[in-house]
């Protein structure tokens, strides 16, 4: 990009910034809800004589949570991106297996085993994210295809569960400090890093960028490529950390429990409820969190009001069309995405477009953009 | 395909056009597929097991069909799995053995198809939720309601008349029998077909393509996407009753069959994300979809590797689809738009 035009965007740039931030991420909204549900929760639990926030039910939302929590943050990062990944189920279960067979009961190889756990779980994610990018295949079926052929793979080399546990590692899943499991610490303590990343680092910003518009990204400079990959790997790593937690319970690796058990759709709910579009470019970790957090209390309030497993599930999506129905028309206002490409985007698609983009575009974008050439 | 360069009109036109992107390479995989057939078990072409195949095919066909009409329209419908299920349990529950109740119930389960499409189309359009949100809700609603319903196992039991439709056939001399499913499909084939080829058809591969130019250009974007989800349940609903009566009742009969019909109809060369694609290459796809499994069997795989094999089939097919965008930079699309908002499913 040329002097010229960051000189001549800087100054609308500016001000554009200021006023975007708060429709970039709808974190207020997603809270309040999680409080209204909290609110609610606790009355209906107080009426049938239980409390919400006894400890043993903190413990359980908490416990819920932690295994959604690592899943939906790698999938915010994708959905970010205006990816998807529908391979976390898959992944996590190989991880856990992978991990536990390489432990196999020995304590001294545990740091071996998770990371050659993590190792094949960023290496799927490698895979998810260079056949999405490179190869130009829609990440759904990418994706879908990725978790296939894991399937594949683990019901035939592992039909039923593998390797084991050592009782150190097991305490991953069962630690609690205080009333705080020491997974869903962990979780939050990697939440606050992605909360950062996205906010904070240029990478973060990238991945607004291209989730945004991803011509408007590139014509500013941003591999995009690079930074869809990275998100899948970072996906896939954080599946693979779920799958591990789930090894840890359960003492063993297993793997057709795991990947029916639904992680790869719950994720993308919690992420959608928690406020991140589903198209990309807005949102962020902070929201999904919330939306987990929903997602853990109802299922607490659920088990302790002993409601019919099948009538949960009716509940369950009546409740996530219902949340999304209620911030949707707040959140995609056609006159609002419209002013972040400015009003020339739209006669310059019809022209030759060889010409760099006009300042009136995407202030994150370009900002993210120019200070990458700054640097480089 | 209306997305073809200009080189396609040359001599190699035809050719190119076939190994090119769009609807063209599922052909060619689908004519590779029944060539290996060939070599490895020639009586797969006795009429007797091809018509067993493709009563067995019909289903994720006519499912196919439906999700095309979604796809096509920039959206998702993930319910159809979930409905396929429920169709099936209402009903055995309904019809309970009682032939008199069949055609009452079929048109009970019509309109019941109709009433999800509708639901998942409104909540999309009007409620502007996304409809893989609403869809993947309207699956668990679904999927719940059922089980709650019946208290977990399906009740009840199929009519004969019910169950025809998914078994039996017309008998005729060369062919010995034509399954009512493979004739069901082929009037529904035909149907959606000249669908596609009218004004509603061009409107909603407009619609997919670009929603906003299809509203200026005076579209009811909102009810042209509720029809699409409509017609997908009611499609859903049709495929349901033939696998009733070919399966037999479990609520699990539909579970993951969602997936399935997305990914047949990507495969046939129908873009997601809406407004490329024909409705016959998303048929095709199911079909290849179908022959793919079977000749997996044939191959004598062990049966728990055929995930992995469907999955590289797809990430590959789909790869050499889109591989004229390899490297390619996407500058096509800042360069004057050359193809015409012509809508593809027309051909």
């Amino acid at each position: 990009m040329s002097d010229g035009v960051v000189a001549a965007g800087g100054q609308p740039a500016r001000t554009n910034r200021v006023e975007r931030r708060s429709p970039l991420t709808s974190i207020p909204l997603i809270y309040i809800a999680l409080l209204g549900t909290l609110i609610v929760g606790a009355a209906l639990m107080a009426v049938n004589g239980e409390n919400l926030f006894s400890g043993g039910n903190i413990v359980d939302i908490l416990t819920r949570s932690s295994l959604l929590g690592f899943i939906a943050i790698g999938q915010t990062m994708v959905i970010l991106c205006r990816s998807l990944d529908l391979s976390v189920g898959y992944v996590a279960a190989l991880s856990s297996l992978v991990a536990a067979t390489t432990m196999d009961g020995d304590p001294s190889r545990i740091p071996l085993g998770v990371a050659a756990g993590l190792g094949v779980a960023a290496l799927v994610g490698l895979f998810n994210g260079v056949v999405t990018a490179k190869l130009k295949v829609h990440a759904f079926i990418t994706t879908l295809g990725a978790g296939l052929i894991i399937k594949g793979y683990l019901d035939t080399v592992y039909p039923g569960p593998a390797g084991e546990v050592p009782g150190a590692f097991q305490a991953f899943g069962y630690t609690r400090i205080g009333l705080v499991p020491l997974s869903a610490a962990i979780m939050l303590i990697i939440a606050v890093f992605g909360v950062i990343m996205l906010q904070r680092t240029r990478t973060g910003h990238r991945m607004f960028a291209v989730g945004g518009n991803d011509e408007v990204a590139r014509l500013s400079g941003i591999r995009t490529d690079r930074t869809i990959i990275l998100a899948h790997v970072f996906s896939s790593v954080m599946a693979g950390v779920a799958g591990l937690l789930l090894a840890a319970r359960f003492g063993t690796g297993v793997g057709a429990q795991i990947y029916d058990a639904g992680y790869d759709l719950d994720s993308i709910a919690a992420v959608v409820l928690g406020g991140t579009l589903l198209l990309g470019g807005r949102g962020g970790v902070a929201g999904t969190i919330a939306g987990v957090l929903i997602l853990g209390v109802l299922d607490t309030m659920f088990n302790q009001l002993q409601i019919d497993p099948f009538f949960r599930d009716v509940l369950r999506g009546i409740i996530i069309i219902a949340a999304v129905a209620v911030y949707a028309r707040r959140q995609i206002d056609p006159t609002k995405s419209r002013a972040r490409f400015g009003e020339k985007s739209a006669s310059r698609k019809g022209s030759t477009g060889t010409s760099p983009p006009e300042p009136t575009g995407d202030s994150r974008a370009r900002r993210a953009g120019s200070r990458e050439e700054q640097s480089e | 395909m209306s997305s073809a360069s200009p080189a396609a009109t040359g001599p190699l036109g035809a050719v190119r056009r076939i190994f090119g992107g769009g609807t063209g390479p599922v052909f060619v995989v689908l004519l590779t597929l029944l060539v290996v057939m060939l070599l490895l078990n020639p009586s797969f072409f006795q009429p007797a097991s091809l018509m067993a195949f493709l009563r067995n095919a019909a289903p994720l066909i006519i499912l196919a069909a439906g999700q095309y009409f979604v796809i096509v329209s920039g959206e998702f419908d993930l319910s159809v799995g979930s409905l396929v299920g429920a169709q099936v349990v209402i009903a055995a529950k309904l019809i309970d053995g009682d032939e008199s109740r069949t055609w009452p119930v079929i048109m009970l389960m019509l309109g019941f198809g109709l009433l999800v499409g509708l639901v998942n189309g409104l909540v999309t359009t009007l409620l502007k939720v996304p409809s893989f949100i609403t869809t993947l809700g309207m699956m668990l609603v679904l999927a719940g309601a059922i089980r709650l319903w019946t208290g977990g196992a399906p009740t009840g039991a199929l009519s004969e008349s019910f169950r025809q439709w998914g078994r039996m056939g017309i008998e005729v001399p060369v062919l010995r029998q034509i399954p009512y499913a493979a004739l069901i499909m082929i009037v529904i084939a035909v149907l959606t077909v000249l669908l596609m080829r009218g004004p509603y058809g061009r409107t909603l591969v407009a619609t997919g393509d670009n929603d906003v130019a299809a509203s200026f250009a005076g579209a009811q974007v909102w009810q042209v996407r509720t029809l699409a989800f409509v017609l997908s349940g009611l499609l859903a609903t049709v495929a349901g009753i033939l696998i009733g009566g070919f399966a037999g009742v479990t609520a699990q009969v539909g579970d993951g069959m969602e997936f399935t019909a997305i990914t047949a109809v990507v495969l046939g060369g129908v873009v997601l994300g809406g407004g490329r694609g024909w409705i016959v290459g998303a048929m095709a796809g199911a079909l290849t979809y179908r022959l793919l499994e079977r000749l997996l069997v044939q191959l004598d795989m062990p049966s728990t590797l055929n995930p992995t094999i469907q999955g590289v089939i797809i990430i590959l097919a789909l790869a050499y689809g889109s591989r004229r965008l390899w490297g390619r930079r996407r500058r096509r699309a800042a360069q004057p738009i050359t193809t015409k908002p012509q809508p593809s499913g027309a051909e």
